[in-house]
C-alpha cells in the first residue's frame, strides 16, 4: 500500500446564509492515494462538490470549514494561510468544473488565459511558456495548437473548452486533479472523448484524480473506489464492484434500482419515495431516513456509525447493525 | 401495429440566419424527417444537442411554422387554421420546470388555463373538481393548489407540467427532455408516471432525449437524429442490439452504463471531432466527416431511410 497523498478527516463545512447555518459537509473523512481515481456520487445538495471545494479552499465567501483536518502529504490544509493555499492549488491540486464556458473568461484569448496558469505556478516566461502552453495543447488533442492558443473561448465548442481547462489545470503537473462533473455538460459522444482523455492522462501522468458527479454510470466506467454521498454525509464508500454489486446502504440500493440500465429495460423502474433533503432542516439521525423503506426506530434519533462490510467495503447503515447483531445472536 | 395517430410527412424546418447586411441563409434544423406513432405508443427521439429534436418536437404542434412538410393526426392535415383545435389532442411538457410555469400563477391556474382556452368547463366548481383529479392524477397534494410554482421542488413542478399537458385529455404528448432537469432519485418517479398514465389513458408520446438509457427504458421505438436527418429508426430493444447506422453505434458504445463490469468490458468507439455546425453542413450524408467508414458516394449524396427487414430503417450508404 502507498503512502496516502490526500486525507480528510471529520470535515464539516458550513454556509452561514440568511436562513441561518447550512451544514453542507457533516463529518466526511476519506483517504487518497497516489494514482487513484476516487468517484464520488451523490445528488445535488448532497455536499460532494463541497467536499471538493473544500478541499481546495475555494468555497464561496459564506462557506466556511468548521471542523476537521485535510491532511496533504501529512500537513493541514485548514491551517495553512491565503499565500501557502495559492501555491497549493494548480501546483499540487487542480480543479476543472462542470461548465466549461463559465470558467474561461470570454475577453481573453486561450493562449492568454492558459500562459497566466503556467506563469504563475512555474518559472517559465515568454517564449519559454508559449512552448508550455502549446505543448499543454498537444497533450489535451487539440489539433493546431498555435492557432488555437490565437483564439478566443466562444470560438471552440463545449469539448474543446473542457480540453482547454484540462490543459490548464494540468500546467504544474499536480498530484491530484478534481473534476467536478466534467462532462454533465457535454453530450454523449464528446463525454467519451472527455472521460477517455482523462483515464489516459491519469495513466500517463500518475496523477490522483477526484471525480465528482451525479452519473452512476460515468462512476461505473471510470472510477477504482467509490463514495456515496447524501445529505453531507458519506453513506457508503468502497470498490467499484462493491458498490455496484453488493450495495450495503439503503440509499445505494434505491439508487440502483431507480435508474434505467441493461438489466431492468423490461421492468418498472422502482423510484425513491419523497423529495431530496432539505440542507436547511436536517433530520436528527439518519439523513436519509424520511426517504427510506426500511426505516427503522433508531434511524430517526440517531446517525449510523460507519461499518466495515469487508476490507474494501464500508457502509453507514443502522440495518448493517441490526443483521450483524442478529448474525451474532443467531450464532450463540 | 397499430393505428397511426401522428403520421409526420418531410418536415422541414429552416430558420434564416443573417449574414452579413442583407443576406439571409437557411439553417436546416430540421431536414426532411418522416414518421409515424402509432395510438399510445411511445417514439424515443434521441441525438445530441442541435440535431434538431426538440425543434422536431415544436415543429409537430406548429410552436414554429414548418418551413415544409405535413404533420397529419388521426388521419388529419395540421393547419395553421385547425391547430387550436389540434392541439386539444396534442399537447407538451417542456424541459425545464422552472421556467415553463407562468411564477405569477397559482397551480390551480397553471393546470386550468388550458381548460379555459379550449372552454372545456361549464362552470367553476367543474373547473376546481377537474383541476384537483388532474393534481391527483400527477401525484399532487390537492391542498398544495392555490400555491404558486416556486414553491415547488423541480420533481413536483414537472408534475404541474404534466397535469397541464393532461388537462384537455390528449392523445399525444411532446416530452421534450422531461427528466434530464431533475435528481437521478426523482427521474424515475417521473419516468414511472409517464408509463403509468400511458397504461391508464392510452396517450401517445414522442420522448424527446439525450439520454439513451431512460429513452429505451419509456419507448417502443426509437428514432435517431444527427444533424437535422434522421438516421435510424428500429424497435428499442433492436436497436439496441444490433445498431446498424455508424452514428447509433458510437452513440451507444459511448453511453456508461452503470454496471462496472459490463461497461469496463465494452469497446468504446470514440467519434473524432465536434458535430459540424448546422450551417456548414457536409454535403451528402451529413455524418461523412465523422464516420469511419464514409465512402466518396457518402460525399456526393444523401441516403435516404430503407427498411433493412423488420421495420428496421437506416439512412446509410456503407451499412
Amino acid at each position: 500500500m502507498s503512502e496516502t497523498l490526500l486525507s480528510v478527516q471529520d470535515l464539516h463545512t458550513s454556509f452561514f446564509t440568511d436562513n441561518g447555518e447550512v451544514q453542507a459537509v457533516n463529518g466526511v473523512s476519506f483517504d487518497l492515494n497516489p494514482g487513484e481515481i476516487l468517484g464520488i456520487v451523490g445528488e445535488s445538495g448532497s455536499g460532494k462538490s463541497v467536499t471538493a471545494y473544500s478541499i481546495m479552499q475555494i468555497l464561496a465567501d459564506t462557506g466556511k470549514i468548521t471542523q476537521g483536518k485535510v491532511l496533504f502529504k501529512g500537513e493541514d490544509l485548514t491551517k495553512w494561510n491565503d499565500k501557502q493555499m495559492q501555491g497549493f492549488r494548480g501546483k499540487n491540486c487542480s480543479i476543472i468544473f462542470q461548465d466549461p464556458m463559465t470558467s474561461l473568461n470570454p475577453v481573453f484569448t486561450i493562449g492568454n488565459q492558459m500562459r497566466e496558469a503556467v506563469v504563475l505556478h512555474t518559472d517559465r516566461r515568454g517564449a519559454a511558456a508559449d512552448a508550455r502552453v502549446k505543448e499543454l495543447l498537444e497533450l489535451v488533442g487539440i489539433n493546431e495548437p498555435e492557432k488555437r492558443m490565437k483564439q478566443y473561448p466562444f470560438e471552440h465548442s463545449g469539448g474543446m473548452r473542457q480540453r482547454v481547462m484540462i490543459a490548464m489545470a494540468l500546467a504544474c503537473e499536480p498530484d491530484i486533479l478534481i473534476a467536478d462533473e466534467p462532462t454533465t455538460a457535454l453530450d454523449v459522444t464528446i463525454q467519451a472523448q472527455i472521460l477517455e482523455l482523462i483515464q489516459s492522462l491519469q495513466k500517463k501522468l500518475g496523477m490522483a484524480v477526484i471525480l465528482v458527479t451525479h452519473d452512476l454510470g460515468v462512476i461505473a466506467d471510470m472510477c477504482d473506489n467509490i463514495i456515496v454521498m447524501y445529505g453531507g454525509r458519506i453513506c457508503e464508500r468502497g470498490t467499484a464492484r462493491e458498490i455496484f454489486y453488493n450495495p450495503k446502504h439503503e440509499y445505494t440500493k434505491g439508487l440502483l434500482r431507480s435508474i434505467p440500465n441493461v438489466s431492468n429495460m423490461k421492468q418498472k423502474l422502482v423510484p425513491i419515495a419523497g423529495t431530496p433533503i432539505n440542507m436547511l432542516n436536517l433530520p436528527k439521525g439518519c439523513a436519509f431516513c424520511p426517504r427510506c423503506d426500511a426505516a427503522m426506530k433508531i434511524c430517526l434519533s440517531e446517525v449510523p456509525q460507519e461499518l466495515t462490510i469487508n476490507e474494501d467495503h464500508k457502509a453507514a447503515c443502522w440495518m448493517n447493525v441490526k443483521a450483524a447483531y442478529e448474525e451474532a445472536s443467531r450464532n450463540e | 401495429m397499430s393505428e397511426t395517430l401522428v403520421d409526420v410527412r418531410n418536415l422541414k424546418q429552416y430558420f434564416p440566419v443573417k449574414v452579413g447586411i442583407a443576406r439571409t441563409i437557411p439553417l436546416k434544423a430540421v431536414d426532411d424527417i418522416s414518421f409515424t406513432i402509432g395510438r399510445g405508443e411511445t417514439l424515443g427521439l434521441v441525438g445530441e444537442s442541435g440535431c434538431g429534436k426538440t425543434t422536431a418536437g415544436r415543429s409537430i404542434l406548429r410552436l414554429y411554422k414548418p418551413t415544409g412538410g405535413e404533420v397529419y393526426f388521426n388521419g388529419e392535415l395540421v393547419t395553421d387554421k385547425n391547430i387550436t383545435h389540434m392541439r386539444k389532442k396534442m399537447q407538451m411538457v417542456f424541459q425545464d420546470p422552472y421556467s415553463s410555469l407562468d411564477p405569477r400563477m397559482t397551480v390551480e391556474d397553471i393546470i386550468g388555463e388550458p381548460l379555459d382556452v379550449h372552454k372545456l368547463c361549464s362552470n367553476r366548481k367543474e373547473r376546481h373538481e377537474r383541476i384537483l383529479e388532474l393534481m391527483e392524477t400527477v401525484g399532487l397534494n390537492a391542498e398544495h393548489a392555490t400555491r404558486y410554482a416556486h414553491e415547488f421542488s423541480g420533481g413536483q413542478r414537472q408534475r404541474i407540467g404534466i397535469a397541464r399537458a393532461l388537462a384537455v385529455k390528449p392523445d399525444f404528448i411532446v416530452c421534450d427532455e422531461p427528466v434530464s432537469a431533475l435528481d437521478v432519485s426523482i427521474q424515475a418517479q417521473i419516468i414511472n408516471m409517464f408509463e403509468e398514465l400511458q397504461d391508464k389513458l392510452g396517450v401517445a408520446y414522442l420522448f424527446i432525449a439525450h439520454d439513451l438509457l431512460v429513452v429505451h427504458h419509456i419507448s417502443k421505438r426509437i428514432a435517431v437524429m444527427y444533424l437535422g436527418k434522421i438516421v435510424e429508426i428500429a424497435d428499442a430493444d433492436e436497436l439496441n442490439e444490433h445498431p446498424i447506422h455508424p452514428y447509433t453505434e458510437s452513440l451507444l458504445s459511448a453511453v456508461p452504463i452503470p454496471d462496472p463490469d459490463i461497461t469496463r468490458a465494452r469497446q468504446r468507439i470514440i467519434l473524432e471531432g465536434d458535430v459540424p455546425s448546422p450551417l456548414k453542413r457536409p454535403s451528402g450524408c451529413p455524418f461523412r466527416t465523422r464516420c469511419r467508414y464514409a465512402t466518396p458516394q457518402c460525399a456526393e449524396e444523401c441516403p435516404d431511410l430503407s427498411d433493412r427487414g423488420g421495420n428496421h430503417l437506416v439512412a446509410c450508404w456503407v451499412k
